[in-house]
């Protein structure tokens, strides 16, 4: 990549208070002043958005898929984890 | 570790199962090239696509209509970033894919090569240009590539005000006085026929289609949409009281569609190989924004440098 690029940004809308922020895409700006205002013209142009944050690309450290079945491994095997494992009588009621 | 041949008999699983295919995951080199190259040459198209429409903002007729137009242009803007950010993930640079479309060896939809001759061609390109790239895209929502779905998930939401803004015009000036619909007319006569282009060339010769069905890139093929755009359009034409160009068009009871006469496919190949009313004129205006725009683009980043040099010093 030509050094004279601008970097590629992430970037995270919350849509309304009470959200959480979510991905939505990504852009290229100069810098993070830049990259929230790029955002707030590609990302936010119908009131989509209520906050954005911007995080550079290069930045993210994401989980590899294909080690996706050791890593979630141990969730996998402990159903007693769920509601429904449980038998709880009728005339309890909802519980 | 799996062999080639194993990877990709359980990518074609998760293709069959409906799962997303995401950027990390693994998939075949040509699924990864086949969406290099529809995703940038769909950038590309929107943005090429904002050439023939802003030729009509300072002309526009009146404040409403400009406003309107402005953001409509905007938004092609918009659809081609989030469709390179899309591209971006697949692991190639944004400023190769910018220089695919000036050398010419990445292509954008024909259609933007045909001239904007009147105001009636803005309701024209809203109503038909929109309206077949809605058909199109509407199945691209359910693309198998997740971040190629979701950039048009939200092209989607917006191409709705693109094509009703067009039909708007249309309906003032087909409702307007004789010069006005005569206008109107016009515009239908010249964009009807490379509107039904957009969605390629018949089943039997197109050449990626196949493959592109069999991993779930594409959903329909081009002869179905084609097909699904026409049933569409005849009725909005009738409301218009505007006649579409084309003596063999008839609805067909027993299939229950619309039979229509022979594309001139030989004009497409024509226009796509560079050789359309406007090829020339649109790549000219790219690469010069694009060479115009560099020093901007270096003092951003210089500028940018500076302040950060400034807080390490500090």
């Amino acid at each position: 990549m030509n050094k004279k690029d601008w970097p590629l940004w992430e970037i995270f809308i919350r849509s309304k208070n009470g959200l959480n922020h979510k991905h939505v895409g990504s852009l290229h700006a100069a810098d993070a002043q830049m990259a929230i205002e790029n955002a707030r013209d590609v990302y936010c142009r119908r009131n989509e958005g209520v906050s954005i944050w911007v995080v550079l690309s290069s930045q993210i450290v994401a989980s590899d898929p294909d080690e996706a079945d050791a890593l979630y491994e141990p969730a996998k095997n402990k159903i007693y984890r769920h509601p429904t494992f449980y038998e709880i009588p009728k005339e309890v009621g909802h519980m | 570790m799996l062999s080639n041949e194993e990877l990709e008999k359980e990518f074609q699983a998760k293709i069959d199962a409906e799962i997303k295919i995401e950027p990390k995951d693994w998939m075949p080199e040509a699924y990864r090239k086949t969406l290099i190259r529809q995703i940038s040459q769909h950038a590309h198209s929107e943005v090429v696509g904002m050439l023939p429409e802003g030729n009509w903002i300072t002309r526009a007729p009146s404040l409403r209509s400009k406003v309107i137009l402005l953001a409509k242009v905007q938004d092609e803007a918009g659809h081609g970033l989030y469709l390179y950010s899309a591209a971006e993930t697949l692991g190639v640079d944004r400023e190769d894919l910018i220089e695919e479309l000036h050398t010419g060896k990445a292509k954008y939809s024909s259609i933007f090569n045909y001239p904007t001759l009147t105001w009636a061609d803005i309701g024209a390109i809203g109503w038909l240009v929109d309206g077949a790239a809605i058909a199109n895209q509407v199945m691209l929502c359910r693309t198998s590539y997740g971040p190629y779905a979701r950039a048009m998930v939200r092209i989607c939401k917006e191409e709705s005000f693109h094509q009703r803004q067009g039909y708007e015009i249309m309906l003032k000036m087909a409702k307007g006085t004789p010069e006005q619909k005569q206008m109107a007319q016009d515009a239908l006569n010249r964009w009807w026929w490379p509107s039904l282009m957009m969605f390629g060339p018949p089943d039997d010769k197109s050449i990626h289609s196949a493959q592109s069905l069999k991993w779930k890139i594409k959903r329909q093929t081009n002869d179905e949409l084609r097909q699904e755009f026409i049933d569409k359009t005849v009725k909005q034409a009738e409301y218009l009281g505007l006649t579409i160009p084309d003596p063999h068009l008839k609805w067909n009871e027993e299939r229950q569609h619309y039979d229509f006469g022979p594309i001139n496919w030989e004009e497409f190949y024509q226009v796509i190989n560079g050789n359309g009313p406007c090829n020339r004129q649109r790549l000219k205006a790219r690469i010069k924004a694009h060479e115009e725009g560099a020093w901007v683009r270096e003092a951003a980043i210089a500028y940018a440098e500076k302040k950060q040099a400034k807080k390490t010093a500090a």
